[in-house]
């Protein structure tokens, strides 16, 4: 075992991992957070706790992490390079482990310009491809990036995140390499909605053997409504909803979006259990936590197995 | 070169009132070429301050030296600076701080914003191509800096925000990194960024000097 982590623990015995997210609050409402905590604790295998994205000032990732523990449900950390130096990141690192913080997601971030502080300075010192080099580093070498010892090491089960889906698409299997080559254990994919496209770039991952080196689970948000899709399609950068999905939406009565937002977040589901090359789904349910028993229930990913 | 632009007039208003005599100096280098602060731009200022205060209020006088960043050509303000209370200059970051430097008793104003390193896209439109970083890696990344043209100085790029060739900023601004695969692929390189970049090894972090080979002695004669 890396980290014995519930997720490792979860992958290593073989089971399809089902992972969720929680958003920490714009502000210290423990409560809120731990309304939010409530919907996952059970329900899924770990939940990612967010690093102020986009770009927004949030409870930080670990504090909201630790919140976590404290509720029973395990903490994926979230880490972007956006807000923190190589110095911040190996101690915060440290602290995180310290606390009982198992599962690390090593990101990028948003650009600043898009939160609520568009002057900031972006630290952006290391990308989140050196960030895992640097946990892996700490972990099996014990050793910080600038050489010297760890006297108790860090042994977190790290993650990163992948988007299959952003152009080139030639060159995303080769980014995803680099990721496992850094030190990825288990990757989350940017939101799945184009289908062909990422059953391809697993073919892809399969053929270059990378998916025996890392547990890949992807991304599943399930649409609230056509609007949701829309925006998704549109706005979000690096997003691919095919007009299909917006015209089944469309297609279904005006109260039944959601619902069949669930359906097809159930059916890519079902696909990805019998994908070869996929360990599990990572559910982000964005501001829905609420739902997440019923989505969960409705993948037939309950109950959750105990390892 | 080092582009710059020429600071909002009422910035520079504040700065110069309350004095009697100021002179106003350009730089005939990467300023001039820029269109921020050459001669011409000097005479520019120098007319919108003199309507904007009156002839009598603060008298206006204009020099533009070939380089600011150099002692040999700020000598020549020696003679006339006892006649100014104050200097407006309108060189880069680095000509105005050795401005301060040969006239330390001397108050000394920007007049521009040192911008960037940049290049030349047409008459009066620039763009920034280089953070001086100090440890480039142009040879790696197809001659397109990672650390400038991306705006997360990703080494290992693209990030998730790639946007079909455009970056997540804008889509007005191109994606690094697509960019340096498209080049890459098109040169059959793309081998080069299959590899971990290594953090890099920031040197811009403290004040930085150069002598080049073969001047040590000189350098430590000098002192």
């Amino acid at each position: 075992m890396k980290s014995g982590s519930n997720l490792e623990k979860i992958l290593k015995a073989g089971h399809f991992a089902f992972t969720g997210e929680v958003g920490p609050p714009r502000g210290a409402d423990v409560e809120a957070l731990k309304k939010k905590i409530s919907f996952l604790k059970g329900n899924v295998d770990m939940a990612n706790v967010t690093d102020n994205q986009t770009a927004m000032v949030r409870m930080s990732s670990w504090a909201a992490s630790l919140i976590c523990l404290e509720q029973g449900l395990e903490p994926n950390f979230q880490m972007v390079c956006r807000d923190r130096n190589r110095l911040a990141m190996q101690s915060d690192i440290l602290g995180a482990y310290a606390h009982g913080i198992r599962n690390m997601l090593c990101l990028s971030g948003d650009h600043q310009q898009f939160g609520d502080h568009p002057q900031a300075k972006g630290v952006f010192d290391i990308d989140s491809m050196q960030l895992l080099g640097m946990a892996k580093k700490m972990r099996d070498e014990g050793k910080f990036l600038g050489g010297a010892d760890i006297d108790v090491a860090p042994k977190l089960f790290l993650g990163a995140a992948a988007n299959p889906f952003a152009e080139p698409f030639e060159w995303r299997v080769h980014r995803l390499a680099k990721k496992v080559n850094a030190g990825a254990d288990f990757i989350q994919t940017q939101c799945v909605y184009n289908m062909a496209k990422i059953r391809e770039w697993i073919r892809q991952a399969n053929d270059m053997g990378l998916t025996e080196k890392v547990a890949i689970l992807p991304g599943i948000t399930p649409m609230k409504s056509v609007g949701m899709a829309k925006y998704m399609k549109n706005k979000v950068p690096g997003m691919d909803v095919p007009d299909e999905i917006i015209k089944r939406l469309q297609g279904v009565d005006k109260k039944k979006v959601a619902d069949e937002g669930i359906k097809i977040a159930c059916e890519q589901i079902a696909e990805f259990k019998e994908m070869k090359g996929v360990s599990g789904v990572h559910l982000m349910a964005i501001e829905w936590e609420h739902r997440v028993p019923e989505i969960a229930e409705r993948a037939g990913m309950l109950p959750r197995p105990e390892v | 070169m080092i582009v710059a632009e020429r600071k909002p007039f009422d910035e520079i208003k504040g700065m110069v009132a309350g004095y009697k005599k100021v002179l106003t100096i350009g730089c005939g280098t990467c300023v001039a070429v820029c269109l921020a602060g050459g001669s011409k731009e000097v005479e520019t200022l120098n007319a919108e301050l003199k309507l904007n205060f009156g002839r009598d209020k603060i008298e206006f006088g204009s020099k533009t030296l070939e380089r600011q960043c150099d002692m040999e050509f700020l000598e020549e303000l020696d003679e006339i600076a006892g006649d100014y209370d104050a200097f407006v200059s309108m060189a880069c970051g680095a000509g105005i701080q050795f401005l301060a430097e040969r006239f330390p008793d001397k108050p000394v104003f920007p007049a521009v914003d040192t911008s960037f390193i940049g290049v030349n896209l047409d008459v009066g439109w620039y763009e920034e191509k280089c953070r001086a970083c100090g440890s480039c890696v142009l040879g790696l990344t197809g001659g397109i800096c990672p650390v400038t043209m991306c705006a997360k100085s990703l080494f290992n790029g693209p990030c998730g925000g790639t946007n079909n060739g455009s970056c997540e900023i804008n889509k007005d601004q191109p994606c690094a990194w697509f960019k340096i695969y498209e080049r890459l692929a098109a040169q059959g390189r793309l081998d080069q960024i299959k590899e971990i970049s290594p953090p890099n090894d920031w040197r811009n972090q403290i004040p930085r000097k150069i002598i080049q080979p073969g001047y040590e002695e000189r350098v430590k004669a000098l002192g």
